[in-house]
């Protein structure tokens, strides 16, 4: 190594402290002794030196930390006495519960991709039937958890900053919808659907956001939230995208009834 | 009233959850940032928070108490992100080498700039960095990361992310490559001599 310079691998190994015992004497002595490789060495130095000290990350926000436990909470409740208990909240039913969410809604946002579906052969009737049925049933789960968002997102905005009221139901009922959002979410955004991963995505900061006002909030602590639904016009948002669906929860049953008028 | 972590952690397997909260807002902006430098958007980090959190509370049982939280919830964090890597499609393949070549080579640092042109050099090598890091591909960026921020072995790494060493070491070589083509215009050169040639680091 003594008459060949090091390469630019070579260098990076020694830098970081993995050169093979045996080469790393050869690479520190060839550097003591080779003007053109100790300058290249001192130029990577300086660049990796300049990464640990002006790189930057990202900084969450001052209410990073109660949004975090706002969203994990509702996954987190001890477990409570008898069998009705253990059904509501040991991770086993839970898991099961989020994996059939997610299978519907994949399933559904799978047909989604996959539409308009070409005529079937009359030997596919029933299994096209039988999608139908299926797809009827996955419209109905998402527009349903659109229209809970939905009818929380009106009582928000349709509070007053100017009183005082307790707003305890309003931040249960967001914990309740934020976890449901958080998988819809995340299977829209795996699917590839933008449009309602995004919209999933918008509403689910906003529950967040309720879910972490302090529990003794009053109505003035969601001024804020209101200014922001209002101003993204996410209601106008969920509104187009609810009845999206439901014109499709219609489509198939008048795909089905055309023959026989 | 505060408990050290392992306080908390025993409450909190004792089912105490303001225990954990405790230890989740302790904890969960060193996770966010770790998750940030490691899958590169904001978004795919809070993810990773939430998992990492969910994961180490149905672990507490596991969890040694003569150990460090937030070294053991770091770690599950590094799996949370390699796994949330790993399954995402790919958004970004990596650009190549020339792409960096157009955007870091159009300037060169001068010596001897005045100090407010200095700190705005700063903010652009700052700017730079983070356009560089994005410049990575997913495998590319996970093992500088655990490389050069974390300290992991080339091993190590290998195993975390379950890649040949051989992979794990050209993924560092070409994320090193990347960085030094968009940086280097941007770091001052003083004499070459002042620094040593056994500055290796562990």
């Amino acid at each position: 190594m003594a008459t060949q310079h090091l390469t630019d691998d070579d260098l990076i190994l020694h830098y970081y402290g993995e050169t093979s015992p045996g080469d790393e004497r050869l690479t520190a002595g060839h550097l003591q002794q080779c003007g053109l490789c100790r300058a290249e060495y001192t130029r990577l130095q300086r660049v990796l030196a300049s990464i640990d000290e002006r790189s930057v990350t990202i900084d969450p926000g001052p209410a990073f930390e109660r949004t975090v436990w706002a969203r994990l909470e509702p996954t987190l409740k001890p477990a409570r006495r008898g069998w009705v208990g253990w059904l509501l909240t040991s991770p086993a039913p839970l898991g099961l519960a989020a994996a059939v969410v997610v299978l519907v809604v994949s399933a559904f946002f799978a047909g989604r991709a996959l539409s308009p579906a070409p005529a079937a052969p009359p030997e596919a009737a029933g299994a096209a039937a039988a999608d139908q049925i299926r797809e009827r049933i996955l419209l109905s789960d998402v527009g349903e958890h659109l229209d809970r968002s939905q009818m929380a997102l009106v009582e928000l905005v349709s509070g007053d900053d100017s009183t005082s009221v307790d707003i305890a139901n309003e931040r249960s009922r967001a914990e309740t919808l934020v976890a449901d959002t958080r998988l819809y979410r995340q299977t829209a955004q795996e699917t590839g659907d933008v449009v309602l991963s995004e919209l999933l995505d918008e509403i689910e900061r906003v529950l967040t956001e309720v879910a972490a006002t302090p529990e003794a909030g009053s109505s003035h602590d969601l001024a804020d939230v209101r200014r922001r639904i209002e101003s993204r016009d996410l209601l106008f948002k969920v509104r187009v995208i609810a009845s999206e669906i439901r014109e499709r929860q219609k489509a198939p049953i008048q795909r089905q009834a055309g023959p026989r008028s | 009233m505060t408990h050290t972590d392992a306080a908390a952690v025993a409450l909190a397997r004792d089912g105490d959850s303001e225990a954990f909260r405790a230890l989740v807002e302790r904890h969960s902006r060193a996770v966010f940032r770790l998750a940030h430098r490691m899958t590169g958007n904001a978004s795919d980090a809070e993810d990773v928070v939430q998992e990492t959190f969910l994961k180490a509370y149905r672990q507490l049982s596991r969890f040694e108490s003569r150990a460090n939280f937030g070294t053991w919830v770091h770690r599950i964090a590094v799996n949370c992100s390699i796994d949330l890597i790993r399954a995402r499609p790919h958004r970004e393949a990596g650009h190549d080498a020339a792409d960096l070549e157009q955007f870091g080579a159009a300037e060169t640092a001068e010596p001897g700039l005045p100090s407010p042109e200095r700190l705005m050099l700063s903010a652009e090598v700052q700017g730079r960095i983070s356009d560089a890091m994005t410049s990575l591909s997913k495998m590319e960026r996970a093992a500088f990361v655990l490389r050069h921020f974390e300290g992991q072995s080339i091993d190590e790494i290998s195993r975390a992310l379950g890649l040949k060493t051989n992979a794990t070491k050209h993924s560092i070589f070409r994320a090193v490559k990347k960085m030094r083509q968009a940086l280097e215009p941007f770091v001052a050169q003083p004499e070459d001599e002042s620094l040593s040639a056994d500055g290796a680091r562990g």
